[in-house]
């Protein structure tokens, strides 16, 4: 009856695709023969569709974190106290790409990134200036850093250690996922064995001594960003996440002594609906593997947790304040999705470094959705929707196919290998490129409703004189420092690394002997090699 | 369409400095290898010099330079400089990625013919390109 009407009403001709934005066929409409036949899922309770606490937002909202670093540590921690006084709940680093890459700010290859897209820390001297006066016993901190990923984490528990803080009351969340850098964000140094063990040792480290860090966040947010669809950014997310989990076990350590720890941090894109329906399929097909193919026990290890951030890609240069509208539909999917952390993006992320007041806009936007919205009011608002509980099974569906193909290939690392993840991502962000230019999808200001004016917008710049005073500083770490010890420390690393024992402590003592990131990094080189990729166009 | 005695322009496309987002540079080496030019990509955290050796070495007549980390203001003249001291300053230099207007006025000044920031349609590419190489492929 209805489908007859629908069928006879003239339909819109614009071409615009009706699919979800990674290409899921939608019904225009749903209806209670779409809802799946299965028990009741409550939050709180396995499978955590419907979110991993059974009070959702009425018992704590999630914590409004912004990503944030540039410059000098001195100028970020600036940056920080401003964003905390502004109602901030948690800190997150943004290193700039010598420091993501392991690199000193005087290495050759550093030229023209110092303190670009993020903060340059150089040694555990810059780490202590980044946190000065900030109490790491209060606050938790997140750090987005991956192939070094144990020296930063040392240079904190070092700091923390300075203010009299344990490392056992340590709260915060270390990026340290290799595997989407060979997968999509490509900031790897070593090759995939030795990668794996140093993620492995963190793990492990961190089980005994910093209990309360979450010890990775295993990241889709790069692998969309660099152009996969969401169910691809899903699969390969979860496939990451069992591979950490089967090179822990294999390291001989016990599922429920790790699985809590494991963190997971998701991108929010533009396509409302299916970014929900991928946030509630992800706790499911979690809890799931963790409890029937892993064993775990306890219930903490079966509930995935997930920091998100709004997407960069949607952002456009052209009428920048449309950003701001973007940014809120995306972090509204995030609170559906019942995220534990968000990041909002500044609307003039996409033309440089984020100034004050569009950082501060940014984060208004969370505490309206937090505060005005009603958002926070009910838990899982959606589920039951005939719409979002068929696109979540679809979303799963999907992903199981994914988990198989990778399985077929060997693996995460044989398919890293084999180019498979690398491609299927730049073919989906090529078909969308495509579907761009068809005007299939439309982007308001960039395809379609352009205007022809000129924006002006702040931006925010870097001093070109940081480069050589960040340069400057280092010298003066390593003048200062007590050289026999370093040069020891470096030494015992280096014999360590080509051994089997845990890592983390020779890190640390190499990072209390004030040893740059850069002589870390190398020591570790000398050992394991560097990694190049084949370039798959 | 160019006289098939006409080799197609060859380009070399490639991403300087370190950062790893390299979305934008293989989306572009795509469409300008479906639009008939010969694309040759480097992949990543290539040094001016080892941009300008390959450009060289493959008698690439085009190079596309791709950066994300806010570096741009130091390693697109830097390849510029290295065409210069190469004396290969015949090879066309153009760039991408996240780069704001007053940077992009100073790049042109240095030498850079074109910046093409995101959002900019591939048609518009290579449009530029075909103008810039009337009879050279695409």
């Amino acid at each position: 009856m209805w489908q007859e009407d629908f069928e006879s009403a003239p339909a819109r001709d614009d071409g615009v695709e009706t699919s979800t934005i990674s290409g899921i066929p939608l019904q225009p409409l749903y209806t209670k023969e779409d809802l799946p036949r299965r028990e009741e899922e409550l939050p709180g309770r396995f499978p955590y569709t419907r979110g991993i606490h059974p009070s959702g937002y009425r018992g704590r909202l999630w914590t409004m974190r912004q990503f944030s670093g540039f410059a000098t540590a001195e100028e970020t921690n600036r940056r920080y106290k401003y964003l905390l006084a502004n109602g901030q709940t948690g800190l997150s680093v943004a290193f700039d790409m010598p420091t993501l890459m392991g690199q000193d700010s005087d290495a050759p290859t550093s030229r023209g990134e110092v303190g670009h897209c993020g903060v340059a820390i150089d040694s555990l001297a810059d780490m202590e200036t980044l946190f000065s006066g900030i109490p790491l016993g209060e606050i938790t901190t997140s750090m987005t850093i991956n192939s070094p990923a144990a020296i930063l984490l040392c240079m904190y528990i070092a700091v923390a250690e300075k203010q009299g803080v344990p490392a056992a009351a340590l709260g915060g969340t270390l990026q340290n996922d290799i595997l989407k850098e060979f997968i999509a964000q490509k900031e790897f140094i070593f090759p995939p064995a030795p990668s794996m063990r140093l993620v492995v040792d963190s793990i492990e480290y961190c089980a005994k001594e910093v209990p309360k860090w979450n010890t990775i966040s295993i990241s889709g947010y790069h692998i969309r960003e660099a152009g996969s669809t969401a169910v691809q950014e899903l699969a390969f997310t979860l496939a990451d996440g069992m591979a950490y989990v089967d090179a822990c076990l294999e390291r001989g350590m016990h599922i429920d002594d790790f699985a809590p720890r494991l963190s997971f941090f998701f991108d929010a894109h533009i396509d409302f609906f299916e970014e929900i329906a991928k946030f509630r399929a992800a706790r499911r097909i979690w809890a799931r593997y963790m409890r029937e193919r892993y064993g775990a026990q306890q219930e903490r290890s079966w509930k995935l947790r997930f920091h998100t951030q709004t997407a960069g890609v949607s952002l456009t240069a052209q009428q920048p304040e449309l950003n701001i509208a973007r940014t809120a539909i995306e972090a509204m999917a995030a609170v559906l999705g019942g995220t534990q952390s968000l990041h909002t993006n500044a609307m003039d992320e996409v033309l440089g470094l984020p100034t004050d007041k569009a950082a501060r806009i940014a984060l208004r936007t969370q505490q309206m959705l937090a505060y005005e919205s009603g958002a926070a009011n009910t838990i899982d608002p959606l589920g039951g929707s005939y719409f979002v509980e068929a696109l979540t099974d679809e979303v799963e569906r999907e992903a199981e196919a994914y988990f198989r193909r990778i399985d077929e290939i060997g693996g995460v690392i044989p398919a890293i290998e084999a180019g498979f993840f690398q491609k299927e991502i730049a073919d989906a962000a090529f078909r969308y490129q495509q579907e761009l230019e068809q005007k299939r999808r439309l982007m308001v200001g960039v395809n379609e409703f352009m205007v022809d004016e000129d924006v002006p917008i702040d931006i925010l710049r870097i001093d070109p004189r940081l480069e050589s005073q960040q340069a400057e500083r280092l010298r003066e770490v390593r003048r200062k420092r007590d050289q026999a010890r370093c040069t020891n420390a470096l030494n015992s690393l280096r014999k360590a690394a080509a051994g089997t024992d845990n890592l983390m402590p020779y890190i640390l003592e190499s990072v209390r002997a004030y040893a740059t990131e850069g002589e870390i990094m190398q020591s570790l080189i000398d050992v394991f090699g560097i990694y190049t990729e084949k370039a798959v166009v | 369409m160019a006289s098939t005695a006409v080799r197609p322009v060859r380009i070399i496309v490639a991403k300087v400095g370190l950062d790893g987002h390299d979305r934008g540079v293989k989306v572009v080496a795509r469409a300008l290898r479906d639009a008939g030019y010969e694309v040759i990509y480097t992949g990543l955290r290539q040094t001016p010099e080892m941009v300008v050796d390959a450009a060289l070495q493959e008698d690439a007549q085009v190079i596309g330079l791709s950066i994300h980390s806010g570096a741009h203001m130091t390693l697109f003249p830097a390849v510029v400089a290295e065409l210069k001291r190469r004396k290969a300053t015949d090879i066309v230099v153009f760039g991408g990625g996240i780069i704001p207007d007053d940077d992009i006025a100073t790049l042109k000044k240095q030498g850079v013919a074109e910046i093409f920031t995101p959002g900019t349609p591939l048609q518009d590419i290579v449009g530029w390109l075909r103008k810039r190489f009337p009879d050279g492929g695409g």
